[in-house]
């Protein structure tokens, strides 16, 4: 299917999110869609797909003008969008999400589980994965999850399908999965729109490129024409520099040690330091038990065995409030669900950590909340309207930004990042290792989680990584490359 | 333009249930002479200061995320202690504190349903709700306590709570009921609380993202038992100051009060999911029912209509109420 869409121009209120806007993808060609948050990228494709009306601009399907007021005709079209926050009901099966809406009956009305059963299986094989069509949604992972919802879009035989941030929590194993899937359906003469902030990806699948930048169209491209520093300029307009900045400060002795930490069954015999000033990067497969061992140090999960010492006195956390009056500092991995109240402001996130500081007695004070903000907001470069600003309004790397704030105020002497750039912009991104940066040479200790290996390996002294639940190894960032993570966090050895 | 549609949206969400209530006031005034009388406003007030105190317990509870529907159980066995005690001659200065202590320790049941029972909080206090509307039966027999002032030995503390009027000295025609007086402490009380204290922080966090407060050291367990214990605190306070205006103690008394203090805190906007609310909207909610109940009793709507009107009034507050 080609799709056409010129001078495309969106306001919401006073605020133009789109201004001559364009895309052009062609019949079964990976396209791939880039920009900064709030770029535009997913307002076109919610234009595209009838989400939101345009304020001007044609769209043009196969040679023909067009306008879909809904997702819904959209999809009878042939052009489906998979959203990042997957659409799928948690509590019904595989099958039965598959079917939502669509339902085969009878002739007396009543369902035929047969029938679908077998048109769900078909669809499975068609595709090459194995889920059970009876699996419960909320049992399988989030990359079955996504497989689902791709085979969703294929019974309406999908013409254009658009994937926003789809990998953004896959693990590696499957992210190859998908990308046999996005080929063999391109194959098919499907197109499909590959919207994300993963350049080493889009480099390995998609044929071409467009960028938006503040809304506005800037330049389509074949990915083999150009690299990685062109897009990024396109992206910002300016040249940012080194992606990974370097940091040259000492490394001081050891903050923090566990040794043996184990789980009931997530993770067993954990051991490892930081010292002060030393980033200490964890990699490894999603599932393998990273985030569960952070969480247990942070004393949010219980451990069976297992001592954690800080500058050399073993304490005992049992909770967060332990944890935090020991000096850790917790970056969880979701902003949305953990790290933020997301419908209050930034004022009252920045502030919910370090209530001791803002208040006399247990009673708020005005002045002192009033330049914690201000100094939060400028400190961190925090995009807003002001202290009052909703966090939900907020892009990715702001929000970020605002959950780095809340936890850097409370001075810690271990800080904790687990996938601290996830859904965050490449400027934004730049920003946020700054900080990191700028803690260590501080002298605090931190341990960065992330299942980016390029950010792992641009960041990092050290390396940690973790495979089911096991240390395999912890190797120096000088002596690493992709090929050795990848080794140990598959359960190999080098 | 759009944007100045924005700021009316912001100003009637913000103020809208104020501005229900201004209308309501006129409109039943330019009808009824007899409502607009001063002394009918006191009275409007005292009616109002039952539901209040139960809507403001009930407002903390709603905002950490709970419901307690305990609340009509907790008013009639708190008072019902409390009349037992002083039928049995127990001074009260005594049987007063005693039975606010009764209510802190049946919200704190609730609250232990909860959190260590990890009940949610709809059928936890269900079941709080049930139990202690039936230990509020053993307890009389079924049978209403009567002439309590007469037991306390005509107790000034008593009679006061329920009866008693402020009087300044300046200006002795002026007469302020006491359980208005009372309203309007624990008004001001909960607003600081709310609006300054670290606690109220938590509190809002804790409804607003449980998760996210835990992991940010907030101890939410203190912060639910807590709601719970206010919430019975000022049920019972509520029923002290019934038993003492009505001088008798009745096993079914309070019954449905849950549902006139969840509508009143529904009404001031506060969101039923928890985080989102203010207690000067459940004050504005409470006045709402509170001019509703007078004045269509004083315009002569039967009881049967009264309840469909104040179901439409309370539709339609929402449904402006409401964001977006």
């Amino acid at each position: 299917m080609h799709v056409e869409m010129k001078g495309i121009n969106k306001s919401f209120g006073t605020n133009q999110v789109l201004k001559d806007a364009a895309f052009n993808l062609k019949d079964g060609e990976i396209h791939a869609l880039m920009g900064e948050n709030g770029a535009g990228k997913s307002t076109l494709m919610k234009i595209l797909t009838g989400v939101y009306t345009r304020d001007s601009g044609t769209v043009i399907v196969d040679g023909k003008e067009v306008t879909y007021h809904s997702p819904k005709e959209a999809e009878e079209a042939g052009i489906v969008f998979i959203y990042q926050e997957l659409n799928v009901l948690f509590d019904l099966t595989v099958e039965e999400n598959l079917f939502m809406g669509k339902e085969i009956t009878n002739r007396f009305g009543v369902c035929d589980k047969k029938a679908m059963r077998a048109k769900a299986q078909e669809i499975m094989d068609r595709m090459g994965v194995h889920i059970p069509v009876d699996a419960v949604m909320s049992d399988l992972s989030v990359g079955q999850q996504q497989m689902v919802e791709i085979c969703k879009a294929l019974m309406v035989d999908a013409k254009v399908l658009i994937m926003d941030e789809p990998t953004a929590a896959l693990t590696q194993s499957e992210t190859e999965v998908l990308f046999e899937v996005i080929n063999s359906l391109r194959k098919k003469g499907v197109s499909i729109v590959y919207v994300s902030h993963r350049m080493e990806e889009i480099f390995e699948l998609c044929d071409r490129i467009t960028i938006l930048r503040d809304g506005t169209y800037i330049d389509t491209k074949y990915i083999k024409d150009i690299t990685m520093d062109d897009v990024v300029k396109m992206m910002i307009g300016r040249e940012i520099g080194e992606r990974y900045p370097k940091r040259n400060n000492a490394i001081g002795g050891e903050v923090l040690r566990v040794e043996g930490l184990t789980h009931e069954k997530l993770f067993r015999d954990v051991s490892f330091n930081v010292r002060a000033g030393e980033v200490l990067g964890v990699s490894g497969l999603m599932g393998a038990g990273r985030t569960e061992i952070m969480h247990s140090i942070f004393g949010n999960l219980p451990l069976v065995k297992g001592k954690i010492f800080i500058e050399g006195k073993e304490v005992s956390i049992r909770n967060p409030r332990q944890a935090i009056e020991a000096g850790i500092g917790f970056i969880t991995e979701d902003r949305k669900t953990e790290g933020l109240l997301l419908e209050k402001s930034i004022a009252e996130n920045i502030e919910l950590c370090n209530l001791g500081k803002v208040s006399t007695k247990g009673v708020l004070q005005a002045e002192k909340q009033a330049s914690l903000v201000k100094r939060g907001i400028e400190e961190f470069r925090i995009r807003c309207f002001g202290p009052h600003h909703e966090c939900d309004n907020l892009s990715g790397g702001n929000q970020q930004k605002v959950v780095l704030a809340k936890w850097i105020y409370t001075d810690p002497k271990i800080l904790i990042l687990d996938e601290p750039t996830r859904g965050v912009d490449i400027g934004a991104k730049k920003e946020i290792y700054s900080v990191i940066n700028e803690m260590a040479a501080k002298g605090v200790a931190v341990i960065m989680v992330s299942s980016e290996l390029p950010e792992v390996l641009g960041m990092s002294d050290r390396i940690m990584v973790v495979h089911e639940g096991h240390v395999t190894g912890i190797i120096n960032g000088a002596d690493a490359d992709q090929e050795k993570i990848m080794t140990l966090a598959t359960g190999g050895s080098l | 333009m759009k944007k100045e549609n924005k700021n009316i949206g912001a100003f009637l969400s913000e103020y809208g249930v104020f501005i229900a209530l201004a209308i309501l006031v006129v409109i039943i005034s330019a009808i009824s002479p007899e409502f607009r009388q001063p002394g009918n406003f006191l009275n409007l007030l005292r009616q109002a200061s039952f539901n209040g105190l139960i809507a403001f317990g009930m407002t903390c509870v709603i905002l950490s995320g709970g419901i307690d529907l305990s609340v009509g159980s907790t008013f009639a066995l708190s008072a019902i202690v409390c009349a037992e005690m002083i039928g049995h001659g127990v001074p009260v200065i005594v049987a007063v504190p005693v039975a606010l202590l009764v209510g802190v320790a049946l919200g704190l049941i609730s609250g232990l349903l909860v959190t260590k029972g990890r009940l949610q909080p709809f059928i936890a206090t269900l079941i709080t709700m049930t139990a202690y509307r039936g230990l509020a039966m053993i307890l009389t027999d079924g049978k209403p306590i009567s002439r309590l002032a007469e037991s306390s030995g005509d107790s000034l503390l008593f009679k006061a709570m329920g009866k008693g009027n402020f009087i300044f000295t300046f200006a002795p025609d002026f007469k302020i009921p006491i359980p208005i007086i009372i309203l309007v402490v624990v008004f001001a009380i909960m607003y600081f609380v709310l609006k300054h204290t670290v606690f109220g922080r938590r509190l809002y966090a804790t409804g607003s993202n449980a998760k996210c407060a835990a992991l940010t050291g907030v101890n939410i367990n203190r912060v639910k038992m807590s709601v719970y214990a206010v919430s019975g605190f000022l049920s019972a306070l509520a029923g002290l100051i019934m038993i003492s205006r009505v001088d008798s103690a009745q096993p079914i008394m309070g019954s449905g009060y849950e549902l006139d203090a969840i509508a009143a805190v529904a009404l001031g906007g506060t969101s039923m999911n928890g985080g989102r609310g203010r207690i000067a909207g459940t004050i504005a909610g409470v006045l709402i029912i509170a001019v509703l109940n007078n004045g269509l009793n004083i315009l002569g709507v039967t009881s049967y209509y009264q309840s469909v009107v104040k179901a439409l009034v309370i539709l339609v507050a929402v449904l402006s109420d409401r964001k977006r």
